[in-house]
């Protein structure tokens, strides 16, 4: 007898773990069977998982930091028991802040987050009013980063809204808002439609940051070893799975079902492929690694990504930052990821902690099998984030 | 805080939110606005100031009441989603019946029971409402499959309307399904030999 689990989501390409999990046959490997529950917000997602009407869910990676710090409604305990993607956000304009930065001589280039930075602060003499899905998203951490990287006093010089993702084009398209940060299709579909375009990937802006976790509350996790044992052997495979070229068309059509995403595949697959069409009736553009469910350890919830989670949230709400770090660090379950997948033969970092932006190109660390090539994982503007430095 | 208590609601569907303005009405004399759309919902608040925002637990612009409980340094009224630990029943109620409150910083709790309360009751109250029309109508359509089985049976045999009943009715028992399942298993066989 299959043990059931309720697992909630967001229709969004980054879910896709989930979808593999149940529809190839992962899941059923481990003995589970998923019931997958679409959510209409992220509220919605967190109020199910802190009830327990939801076991576990795909969370942006900031949810279990804030929930457990007691940020937002229904906060409560919850674990981060692996991560599910990396990077796959783009940051988007509309149409007349496109026209002004173009006039301002920017060369729409899609890969310079300075100079297109610039020209979007530039071309706007009010608040920028930029979308975000959720207050506590790694699109609102990296939006912070990268504007205020380039001089923009953060969060007062800018007008943020949170928009849920699948709203974003709507927004835009109803000028609530100038620019956007989404992840995928959500960006695409505002390009698709005719009403923005797109700018810059994420990934330019930091190339190694946790995009989704899986998330459950840390009382469900202790009392259901097993189970949640079996959870994220699964969603390991399915990553692994979607971390292979060959299963790019299979997994785009997947996702473009109804019950899950609901837009055309070919839409779903830029993403999937990192070849991002940037303005309609363009040319798609290639991003490496825009979206990474498997390579360079993908999933392995480094204690480090949590921490400069925490640190960026205390430093804007004003909490004491070593406790902040302290407490995300704990639910960031590396220690249950070596522990429950050890036996699927991957290798695993040596350390639960890195050094954040160290890497500007793959390296080689020391791993339980000798080593494992991890990063790129460098900051555009070159921090270095140290998370045992907690002064 | 004394005085009139704000309440925005926020709640396309014009019927239920005629529901739950006349149960808020009850909770004393509220002034109430409706937002039948979440489009520019932050700017909306900004001009309204409500006390209290009632929102479908569905609706996906609950986030956006979210970043506003958060944001401290660029806005004037913190709000947050009611939760009152003291008493975990109401929150399960309110969402199991599929509402959310968010209230502006130092409302007192007592304020906020009573139109929470109404909120839920009208909530279930619409919810079952729904229920019982979804319920009717299929109620309806499976009477109309059944008198055309009846009919079909009644041309094809010679026989009385009642018969034609008793004849579903005993087969449903033999086969230990509803009469309007074999009724249905009827019209769709002769529909295919036609």
């Amino acid at each position: 007898m299959a043990t059931e689990l309720n697992i909630g989501f967001v229709p969004l390409v980054d879910c896709a773990a989930l979808v593999v999990a149940k529809h190839l046959g992962f899941a059923d490997a481990e003995g589970l069977s998923f019931t997958l529950h679409k959510q209409p917000s992220w509220s919605a997602l967190r109020d199910g998982v802190a009830l327990g009407s939801l076991d576990a869910a795909h969370m942006l990676s900031p949810l279990p930091v804030a929930m457990s710090l007691g940020l937002g409604g229904l906060p409560s305990r919850v674990d981060a028991l692996m991560v599910m993607s990396v990077n796959g956000d783009v940051i988007g304009v509309s149409n007349e802040i496109a026209r002004k930065m173009r006039a301002d001589g920017w060369p729409a280039s899609f890969r310079d987050p300075r100079g297109t930075g610039e020209h979007l602060i530039r071309a706007t003499d009010r608040r920028l009013r930029i979308g975000v899905p959720f207050p506590f998203s790694m699109h609102a951490e990296l939006v912070f980063h990268w504007l205020s990287a380039l001089g923009l006093k953060t969060p007062g010089e800018l007008d943020v809204r949170t928009v849920p993702p699948p709203h974003m084009a709507d927004a835009i398209a109803a000028d609530e808002i100038d620019a956007f940060c989404v992840g995928e299709p959500w960006g695409s579909i505002a390009v698709e439609q005719g009403v923005g375009e797109l700018i810059l990937p994420c990934s330019a802006i930091w190339s190694f940051s946790p995009e989704k976790v899986l998330g459950a509350r840390h009382d469900w996790v202790e009392e259901n070893q097993d189970t949640v044992r079996g959870l994220m052997r699964a969603i390991f495979g399915a990553c692994k799975w979607l971390g292979s070229e060959e299963n790019r068309l299979v997994a785009s059509e997947l996702l473009s079902r109804g019950d899950y995403v609901n837009v055309p595949a070919t839409v779903i697959d830029r993403a999937l492929s990192g070849r991002l069409v940037t303005r309609k009736r363009a040319l798609g553009q290639t991003t490496e690694r825009f979206l990474t469910f498997h390579a360079s350890a993908a999933t392995f919830p480094w204690r480090s990504q949590a921490a400069w989670i925490a640190s960026n949230i205390a430093a804007r709400i004003g909490l004491d930052r070593s406790e902040a770090m302290r407490v995300a660090k704990s639910c960031f379950r590396s220690d249950l990821y070596r522990e429950n997948l050890d036996g699927l033969g991957l290798d695993m970092p040596g350390a639960s902690e890195k050094i954040e932006g160290a890497l500007t190109h793959p390296t080689a660390v020391a791993s339980s099998k000798g080593s494992i090539i991890l990063g790129p994982d460098a900051f555009f503007d070159g921090t270095i984030f140290d998370p045992s430095d907690s002064a | 805080m004394t005085g009139r208590l704000k309440i925005l609601v926020v709640e396309p569907d014009e019927s239920r939110a005629r529901m739950i303005i006349d149960g808020l009405a009850e909770t004393g004399d509220p002034e109430i606005t409706v937002l039948g759309s979440s489009t520019g919902l932050a700017r909306r608040m900004a001009e309204i100031e409500p006390d209290v925002v009632l929102i479908a637990m569905s609706d996906p612009s609950r986030d956006t009441l979210e970043a506003l409980s958060v944001a401290s340094g660029f806005n004037e009224r913190p709000v947050a989603m009611f939760v009152d630990r003291s008493d975990d029943s109401t929150t399960r109620a309110a969402i199991e019946a599929g509402v959310s409150a968010y209230v502006v910083d130092g409302l007192a709790k007592d304020r906020i029971r009573p139109v929470l309360d109404a909120a839920i009751t009208r909530f279930n109250m619409f919810k079952k409402l729904r229920n019982e029309l979804a319920a009717a109508k299929v109620a309806l359509a499976e009477r109309k499959t059944i008198e055309r089985a009846k009919g079909l049976l009644m041309t094809a045999k010679g026989i009385s309307e009642d018969e034609a009943y008793a004849m579903l009715r005993k087969t449903a028992m033999d086969q230990g399904r509803k009469v309007s399942e074999v009724a249905e298993a009827l019209v769709t066989a002769s529909d295919l030999l036609r």
